[in-house]
């Protein structure tokens, strides 16, 4: 049984359609008893970091997604819900979970690319560089693209967490992973067949890191 | 970098595609989460209902299908067409659409952006803007004046001055149908979509006057755009998405080649 952490932030149906499309049971809620239950942990998310920090604090969530975590069950944080791992979030100036160590930036209003002004948020298909061998990534081509929308993007302070890499204008990090802990920036479940393969990757792991 | 977007568009009325489209053998098929799913298998980058019902009864089955569709593509795919309040819009997304559109009745109504915006986020509200050019005046420097109910009535407004009125409210996308453009499969219209395109900092979808995959590349490159609308040049299979997406890699446009 798969447990998608529900804490009000935007529509989390899209995650439970895959899951149900891949024939993984799975149960939506903001209540930890509930989610104690479930073996795995989808922590999805769109929206903004200071109402969500102010609800996950508000409902206890908080120190059991840490629980969780530190025992070792495999947890898979989406867009928002990998930002809010991190130690802090400029967005709101908000102070986060403090499970992977770095902050969360906004795009700087000049991006580029060469002489073209970018456009924020970072919305659209882009491709991924996976560090190799992780098994959650495992079956994913090196050409599959993957859906994003932010503008907030993660800077890491210590780079071993860091698992895949984007470049919009700037190279940042879209994947983190330790231990039983996964997390993606882009939406595998608006991302067609790549997005499918690596939830149906999570849904199988065993939460062993390969590292 | 990101890629340049495909996006079919499928007119719906009363949970029905108004013209078919035509897949394998020719077949026409009226069903729109047949159609979705065709497109989705062929590579869109993402899917436009534009839902054409007046009726209540009609609404609702419209919601249906929107439900359908989600349990059957994993990729972004928004609904337009009459949604009127941050209730209609919740009820669309809800039922499983990462987006909605609004035209004429943000208009009439800007504070529907903003409301929206601040419920779903600017991510899930496109401004949808049907645009016809005029000789500039002082009402409308631009040249472009916006139109409204399906391109029937003028308002009077200057299409570039909404466009960053409508991002300013907090629209996440903007989504041009060139009315002149419309229909004629000569190619969009690249001045209007490079001007808007250029003023604002939000994407730009462009629609309107595709016929051949010749004009996409105009679109991308001369255009500005960021994604592009197409509808009859694929749904009469003069051309399919993975052909035009090709012709568009050969040519250093970057797409979405693997899916």
């Amino acid at each position: 049984m798969i447990g998608i952490v529900d804490y009000r932030a935007g529509n989390l149906t899209s995650v439970a359609r895959a899951l149900e499309h891949l024939r993984q049971p799975c149960i939506m809620s903001n209540d930890f008893k509930s989610l104690e239950k479930a073996d795995r942990i989808i922590f999805p998310g769109v929206g903004a970091a200071g109402a969500a920090m102010a609800d996950l604090r508000r409902s206890g969530l908080e120190v059991h997604l840490k629980k969780w975590v530190r025992e070792g069950r495999p947890v898979l944080g989406i867009c928002l819900g990998m930002q809010v791992l991190f130690d802090r979030s400029e967005e709101d100036n908000t102070l986060c979970l403090g499970i992977v160590p770095g902050e969360v930036k906004r795009f700087p209003a000049d991006l580029r690319d060469k002489d073209r002004p970018l456009k924020i948020p970072h919305m659209g298909w882009n491709g991924v560089r996976f560090r190799a061998n992780h098994p959650v990534f495992s079956g994913i081509s090196e050409e599959a693209e993957f859906y994003f929308v932010h503008s907030y993007y993660a800077d890491l302070t210590d780079e071993t967490w860091a698992s895949g890499w984007t470049d919009y204008g700037i190279r940042f990090c879209v994947a983190v992973t330790r231990g039983s802990l996964v997390a993606v920036q882009f939406h595998p479940e608006k991302s067609g067949r790549p997005g499918l393969t690596l939830l149906a990757n999570f849904c199988r792991w065993g939460g062993c890191d390969a590292q | 970098m990101l890629s340049k977007r495909i996006i079919p568009c499928l007119d719906v009325r009363e949970g029905r595609l108004t013209k078919g489209v035509k897949f394998r053998e020719n077949v026409d098929i009226g069903d729109p989460v047949e159609a979705a799913r065709a497109y989705y298998e062929q590579g869109a980058d993402e899917i436009v209902f534009y839902d054409i019902t007046a009726s209540v009864e009609g609404r609702a089955i419209l919601l249906d299908v929107v439900r359908k569709v989600a349990e059957t593509i994993f990729i972004p795919f928004s609904v337009g067409g009459g949604i009127g309040s941050v209730e209609e819009m919740r009820r669309v997304i809800l039922a499983g659409a990462e987006k909605v559109s609004v035209n004429t009745e943000a208009v009439k109504n800007p504070g529907i952006i903003s409301e929206g915006a601040r419920a779903f986020g600017s991510q899930c509200i496109v401004l949808g803007m049907d645009v016809k050019k005029v000789s500039a005046s002082r009402q409308i420097p631009s040249g472009y004046e916006m139109a409204i109910h399906g391109g029937r009535t003028f308002t009077g407004l200057d299409a570039l001055q909404w466009a960053i009125e409508a991002e300013r409210l907090g629209a996440g996308e903007i989504c041009l149908n060139s009315i002149d453009a419309d229909g004629t499969k000569d190619g969009y219209e690249l001045d209007l979509t490079a001007m808007i395109s250029s003023h604002v900092g939000i994407p730009v979808i462009a629609s309107g006057g595709a016929g051949k995959p010749e004009h996409l590349l105009d679109v991308f490159t001369r255009g500005k755009a960021d994604a592009a609308l197409i509808a009859s040049m694929v749904h009469y299979r003069t051309h399919t998405i993975p052909e035009i997406k090709k012709f568009l890699h050969d040519r250093g446009v970057k797409t979405r080649m693997f899916w």
